[in-house]
């Protein structure tokens, strides 16, 4: 069921256009992702639904109202900001049990959904403390329980794990999705990380200069991205430029430079269309000597460069017929040949069907 | 940031800030001195005596000059402090082009432009010269300092905390009541006590407005000046200092902006 | 780019919050000026003060101005040698702060950071302390009995010369002036020097420059709006000071404000006075204006 529509929005500062026609719709109960880099929109996107900025252009409808007009604090949304915003003068529970003082709740109920706030968030018996006695992960905690606390219908995370450090952030990430599973609330999630939104989202919504590029499950957004830029910032990805030669049987033959390859047909295209083959870098094979295959493209190349990630090796292939490719290659994977080194002669090659052109 | 290391310490920058603290204390201390100094005349130190602070508790005049400027401070600095930090808020938060020019602009020009229109502004409306006038002249210049010091307190505060609050379902005065005023109240006592401190030590504004027949500590300490010099001066600016000082290190404690943004 | 702060839109509240203030500053402080400013063109009143503003006599109700303050404020040589001298007095208070004044935000600035908040507020303290004991204390130390006048005329003696008296001449008004407003001119130039970034010296040091050609090159350059922030504090104020000539000063040592004080407290010749005032508003507006100008060019 759609819960949140943002129909045409738009917002411009002056001569910059922060949010440019955005269109999406968020379902209720899922982990909805924005991503982008910074200066995206995103965080604006994020302000305007939750009410601290107004579009210029289009309407917010939440649950089937608009909310021209309608100022935060009857807005049943709750937003987690990026400094977790707790209140200094105020002990943990004190800050927790913000939102039920504001809607009239009773003293002791108060105080029941509170302590059972605090167990959600592993922090039970924290509730004397004041903000700055906490470490960074306990004030996010209570940031999410305060934000949680009184049911509401979505909750909007602004890059709340940016703070933290990458050991922390990960167990985090973990605590964000169990959490959500359990409650069951929207969650609308705003960050320039890529891997962590594939890992948490339901579905993501890669934003550029304020528009939205793609939306998608991260397998579709990773595995089938729409253009250049969609391919470029989710994970790693090998483009080199490439103009449509031939189309023959669902099969495309691009050029690459003087080369020919083969990618399947995505997108409908026409001869001498220009683009990108994107291709990621697991998808590629590595050998002393590959055999030819009709599945596969295979080319020759000399190593030039080779980073050692302890689970993974990257190489990267300078081609005979000119361009460069990273290949991605777990060092354990059964039936592969010892490592190479800079100015080994190597054949790569990968499947016909991995490959995908991109218009730009 | 900022010169953190201790580079060459040039002996001669430590020889002129030592000699500027000089500068900054002898004469102070020498009026401290001289009030204990058992003799009438400000020359040579005879011996030690509390007389003088005696007498002053006797001076009928002295007294009612202190009763007045304490009632004087005491409304200006509570007037003013309501005012200041109504805006102190409204500089923060709107955009407004008048009230900074005419919060700021009594404490840039030299006082005794104030002080002469102010007089012809009550002697105009027939308003008679008192402790009334002085103390609506002192309200007006004190609240731009107590607007600075909670300015500089709102800007230092983080503004996500207005919003969770609001984001959580506060209104707008709620969330000023709950969240923004506890974490100001500091700088806004910082001013209280600043604008006590200001209307107690003022002179050139009160000299004006004060009419005849009103007296106030600073204006008995000019007649007293002028006329015959008597060592209950030394008295009375001894205890004045001790009074300010205690008022201006309590300021401190409660708010550090007062050090950067007072002037 | 960040969204910006979350803007009020109900103007009602905004009125209600700005509003006391405004209308008090309005009319406790904008009226009085207007006033005075007006008051500067009118005639002065049979037993002093202002006279009315319409008169009726024969000819029928008509309008009392006129600009004679002005007219004899420009021709009476004496008003302008004052201006000058006064305006010569708060130049060279505000040169001697910054002489002395410079080398104390320096060492403050450089000092740990635990020791820079105690060293300022012993800079501020005196501040705080009565304006009027503060000059007291000086007719103390300048007094023909204190320690200081003393030594220097026994020394003086020695050579043969008349004894000199250190109270009552524009010596005491400018030692004063630069006593009273030394705060003044330490703040803005500690609070611009402390935000030097370190590294730069470094650099200038790496590259070859001495210590003194890496205070004229960089540090001075870049602390000239500090510079011009604490001559602008201590020129405008000292500029239209009364109680320290009044003080101090003697006959030699007149300014400008205590011609303003005795025509408004005296002589009761309130146009004149109020014109006196004018043009020492004009001054000081005119030297604010100047300060922020230069402050905003060495920023830029």
């Amino acid at each position: 069921m759609t819960q949140l529509e943002l129909r045409n929005l738009t917002r411009r500062f002056g001569e910059f256009t922060a949010v440019d026609g955005v269109n999406l719709s968020i379902e209720s109960g899922e982990f909805f992702t924005l991503l982008g880099p910074s200066g995206c929109g995103k965080t604006t996107l994020l302000r305007m639904i939750a009410g601290f900025d107004s579009p210029e252009e289009g309407a917010i409808m939440l649950e089937g109202s608009d909310m021209l007009g309608v100022p935060p604090e009857r807005r049943n949304l709750h937003t987690v900001f990026q400094s977790y915003a707790l209140f200094p003068h105020l002990t943990v529970a004190q800050n927790i049990a913000f939102p039920l003082r504001m809607i009239g709740t009773a003293k002791t109920a108060i105080a029941r959904r509170v302590d059972e706030a605090l167990v959600q968030v592993s922090l039970a018996g924290f509730g004397r403390r004041f903000p700055n006695e906490l470490s960074g992960g306990q004030r996010q905690r209570v940031a999410l329980a305060r934000a949680l606390v009184n049911k509401p219908k979505m909750l909007l995370l602004d890059e709340p794990l940016a703070a933290l450090d990458a050991k922390l952030r990960e167990s985090m990430q973990f605590e964000l999705m169990r959490l959500q599973r359990e409650v069951g609330v929207t969650f609308v999630y705003v960050t320039h990380d890529q891997s962590e939104a594939l890992a948490l989202s339901h579905r993501i919504a890669v934003m550029k200069c304020g528009r939205v590029e793609q939306v998608g499950t991260p397998a579709e957004v990773y595995g089938a991205p729409r253009n250049r830029f969609v391919a470029d910032f989710i994970g790693e990805c090998n483009l080199l430029d490439a103009e449509v030669w031939e189309i023959e049987q669902g099969k495309l033959a691009l050029k690459l430079g003087e080369v020919l390859a083969y990618a399947a047909q995505g997108q409908p295209v026409s001869r001498g269309d220009t683009g990108v083959l994107a291709l990621r870098p697991e998808q590629i094979a590595i050998a002393r000597s590959i055999a030819p295959s009709a599945e596969l493209n295979r080319f020759s190349g000399t190593v030039a460069e080779l980073l050692y990630r302890g689970e993974v090796t990257v190489y990267a292939v300078d081609l005979q017929g000119g361009g460069q490719m990273r290949a991605l290659v777990p060092n354990s994977a059964p039936g592969h040949e010892r490592s190479f080194k800079a100015g080994d002669v190597v054949d790569i090659s990968w499947r016909i069907d991995a490959g995908l052109f991109l218009a730009e | 940031m900022g010169l953190e290391r201790m580079r060459r310490r040039s002996l001669l920058l430590w020889a002129v800030a030592l000699l500027a603290y000089l500068f900054l204390y002898a004469p102070l201390a020498v009026v401290v001195i001289y009030s204990f100094n058992d003799s009438r005349l400000n020359a040579e130190w005879v011996g030690f005596t509390f007389s003088w602070y005696r007498k002053l508790f006797r001076n009928e005049e002295m007294l009612l000059a202190a009763q007045n400027s304490l009632v004087i401070a005491l409304v200006t600095s509570a007037v003013s402090t309501l005012l200041g930090t109504m805006a102190g808020f409204a500089m923060h938060h709107y955009r407004t082009r008048l009230l900074p020019i005419l919060v700021l602009a009594p404490i840039a020009i030299p006082e005794i432009l104030m002080g002469v229109s102010l007089l012809i502004f009550f002697v105009l409306l027939n308003f008679t010269l008192g402790l009334v006038s002085v103390t609506l002249s002192h309200i007006s210049f004190c609240v731009g300092f107590v607007a600075i010091v909670v300015r500089a307190r709102l800007a230092g505060m983080d503004e996500s905390l207005t919003e969770a609050a609001r984001d959580l379902g506060a209104t707008p005065f709620r969330a000023f009541r709950l969240v923004t005023l506890p974490l100001i109240t500091p700088g806004v006592i910082a001013g209280a006590l600043m604008a006590f401190t200001l209307s107690i030590d003022d002179f050139v504004i009160t000299f004006f407005t004060a009419g005849v027949g009103s007296n106030t500590l600073p204006l008995q300490i000019y007649t007293m000046v002028k006329t015959a010099v008597t060592p209950e001066v030394n008295a009375v600016s001894t205890l004045l200092m001790l009074l300010t000082l205690t008022l201006i290190m309590l300021a401190t404690r409660l708010s550090p902006f007062l050090l950067r943004e007072s002037r | 780019m960040a969204a910006p702060a979350f803007q009020e839109t109900r103007r009602g509240a905004n009125w209600l919050v700005a509003g006391p203030p405004l209308a008090y500053l309005l009319v406790f402080f904008a009226a009085p000026m207007l006033i005075m400013v007006l008051a500067s063109l009118r005639n002065p009143g049979d037993f002093g003060g202002l006279a009315p503003v319409l008169l009726e006599d024969v000819a029928g109700t008509h309008l009392n101005l006129s600009v004679e303050s002005y007219a004899r404020l420009a021709s009476e040589f004496l008003y302008t040698r004052l201006f000058l001298k006064s305006l010569g007095y708060a130049a060279l208070a505000t040169l001697l702060c910054l002489v002395i004044g410079y080398p104390l935000a320096v060492l403050i600035a450089r000092s740990e950071k635990k020791h820079r908040n105690l060293l300022v507020l012993l800079v501020i303290l005196p501040f705080w302390s009565n304006f009027l004991i503060r000059i007291y204390a000086w007719m103390l130390l300048l007094g023909p009995q204190s320690g200081l006048s003393q030594a220097l005329n026994s020394v003086l003696n020695l050579a043969d010369i008349e004894p000199v008296s250190l109270l009552y001449t524009p010596f005491a008004v400018v030692v004063a002036l630069v006593y009273v407003h030394l705060p003044f001119m330490v703040l803005p130039l500690y609070a611009n020097l402390e935000k030097h970034d370190s590294a730069l010296l470094d650099a200038a040091q790496d590259l070859g420059a001495n210590a003194w050609q890496r205070f004229w090159q960089i540090t001075f350059p870049l602390s000239l709006p500090g510079v011009y922030a604490g001559a602008a504090l201590v020129f405008i104020p000292a500029l239209g000071i009364f109680a320290i000539p009044d003080l101090l000063g003697g006959t030699q040592g007149i300014m400008i404000g205590n011609v303003i004080k005795q025509q408004f407290l005296d002589t009761r010749d309130w146009p004149f006075g109020s014109a006196l005032s004018l043009v020492l508003t004009l001054a000081a507006v005119g030297v604010a204006g100047l300060a922020a100008a230069l402050g905003r060019k060495a920023r830029a």
